[in-house]
């Protein structure tokens, strides 16, 4: 006998080890998420999957499924919390989505047009990030980055390099490289990498292809993420 | 004394493409001028602003007059709204925030490609930038914003429709961006 969990009320089974999100994505339910990617080991960082758990918040990509448990996942109180966090994402970086390629690709962007975000509404940090652009296939734009630890763990486990790591802790984390210079010219991303195309915004881009898709056309400009999926999801067509 | 909604509008730190957006609502324009009377705006030509109903402001704040023009919307209009993503988040004009003032006025009057009579414009009429291109939600508090660069002529009027018919405003998906 499977074990199951309601989600919004909705009978979702599951198999031992599985996460409240395994659970979810296997049965076709979304739940808003960031920094989770299915390929590879949950970070619960961004907390954007932040859902109640028998009345208790947890994140559902690291929270194993509990049998007979009830779940709360699209309610005002969490959309509206997650609307906060979003928000504090955007002002902690420096996020000027019409100067950006990846606007309207944007995982980051597309949770806040699916959460009703309408503006940042916070004091801007506008922090003063660099912008490295010394490899010759990519840029990466360290305004934009989320510190998700996707590019981390996809260049330690996936490609076997660790070219990324987040250096620091608190206001002063941020994304170091691995190579001589700490640039990323220097450093052994190569452009077949997963690594290379896991960001889910506009900090690491691909060179040579800037708006090769109009605005307007692209992932997100018609259909929200529940429905047009991750980032990760459509490598192959977005930049 | 007409019953119609008085509104006032201005640019600040923007581009004026806010404004073209909304006469992009196109012959929707007629209905609005039925229901809508304008006060200060670049539309009339008005300069100094009255009491309003609504305000719209395009741009955000990157010199002294922008932060007096802005008060004196909040002051003046019972509605405020940020309309665009410089108004917003301070958009294009915020990306010379990674740059001290004095660098981004060296390069446009001094260094800069092109430049003749290299000098920097100290004209006590001119107003005085302020170190950081910052959104109007910094200065004053707002009670609605529209994002997009421009927001389209579509999420405008079903904003202006909303408000005219004292109806909650509600955007579709497709309304809402922020390029
Ligand atoms: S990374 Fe995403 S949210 Fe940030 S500027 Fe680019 S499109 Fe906008
Ligand atoms: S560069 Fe992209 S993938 Fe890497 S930590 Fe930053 S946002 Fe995440």
């Amino acid at each position: 006998m499977l074990k199951h969990f309601t989600l919004d009320g909705k009978r979702i089974p599951f198999a031992e080890g599985q996460t409240i999100m395994d659970a979810a994505m296997a049965a076709g339910e979304y739940i808003p998420h960031l920094c989770h990617n299915p390929e590879f080991a949950p970070h619960g960082s961004c907390r954007v999957c932040t859902v109640k758990l028998n009345g208790r918040r947890v994140a559902a990509c690291t929270a194993p499924a509990l049998d007979g448990a009830e779940v709360e996942n699209d309610t005002d109180e969490l959309r509206d919390e997650r609307r906060t966090l979003l928000q504090l994402l955007f002002i902690e970086g420096n996020h000027i989505c019409p100067a950006c390629d990846k606007s309207g690709n944007c995982q980051l962007q597309a949770l806040a047009y699916y959460c009703g975000m309408t503006a940042p509404e916070f004091t801007h940090r506008y922090p003063l990030r660099p912008l490295d652009a010394s490899h010759p296939d990519f840029v990466i734009d360290f305004n934009r980055c989320i510190l998700c630890e996707l590019c981390v763990r996809a260049s330690r486990d996936a490609d076997g390099k660790s070219v990324f790591a987040i250096h620091g802790r608190g206001i002063q984390a941020h994304l170091a490289i691995d190579s001589p210079s700490g640039k990323l010219g220097d450093s052994k991303l190569h452009k077949e990498d997963r690594a290379a195309s896991v960001c889910p915004v506009g900090a690491i881009l691909p060179k040579h292809t800037g708006y090769a898709v109009p605005i307007g056309e692209r992932l997100y400009d018609r259909k929200p993420i529940s429905v047009a999926g991750d980032v990760s999801d459509h490598r192959k067509d977005s930049s | 004394m007409s019953n119609k909604l008085r509104v006032a509008t201005c640019s600040l730190a923007g581009c004026f493409g806010c404004h073209m957006s909304l006469l992009d609502i196109d012959d929707k324009i007629i209905a609005l001028a039925d229901k809508v009377e304008f006060d200060r705006t670049p539309l009339t030509d008005i300069k100094r602003i009255g009491r309003c109903d609504l305000g719209l402001v395009e741009g955000g704040v990157c010199n002294a007059e922008n932060v007096e023009v802005l008060r004196e919307f909040r002051r003046h209009c019972t509605t405020l709204v940020a309309v665009g993503a410089c108004a917003i988040n301070g958009g294009i004009p915020a990306l010379r925030n990674h740059y001290p003032l004095q660098a981004c006025l060296d390069e446009a009057y001094l260094h800069g490609l092109g430049v003749e009579h290299p000098q920097i414009p100290n004209d006590p009429e001119l107003p005085l930038l302020l170190n950081k291109v910052h959104p109007i939600h910094e200065v004053v508090r707002i009670d609605h914003f529209l994002p997009g660069c421009p927001p389209s002529a579509e999420t405008i009027w079903t904003f202006l429709e909303a408000l005219l018919s004292g109806q909650p405003v509600e955007f579709t998906y497709r309304q809402i961006h922020y390029d």
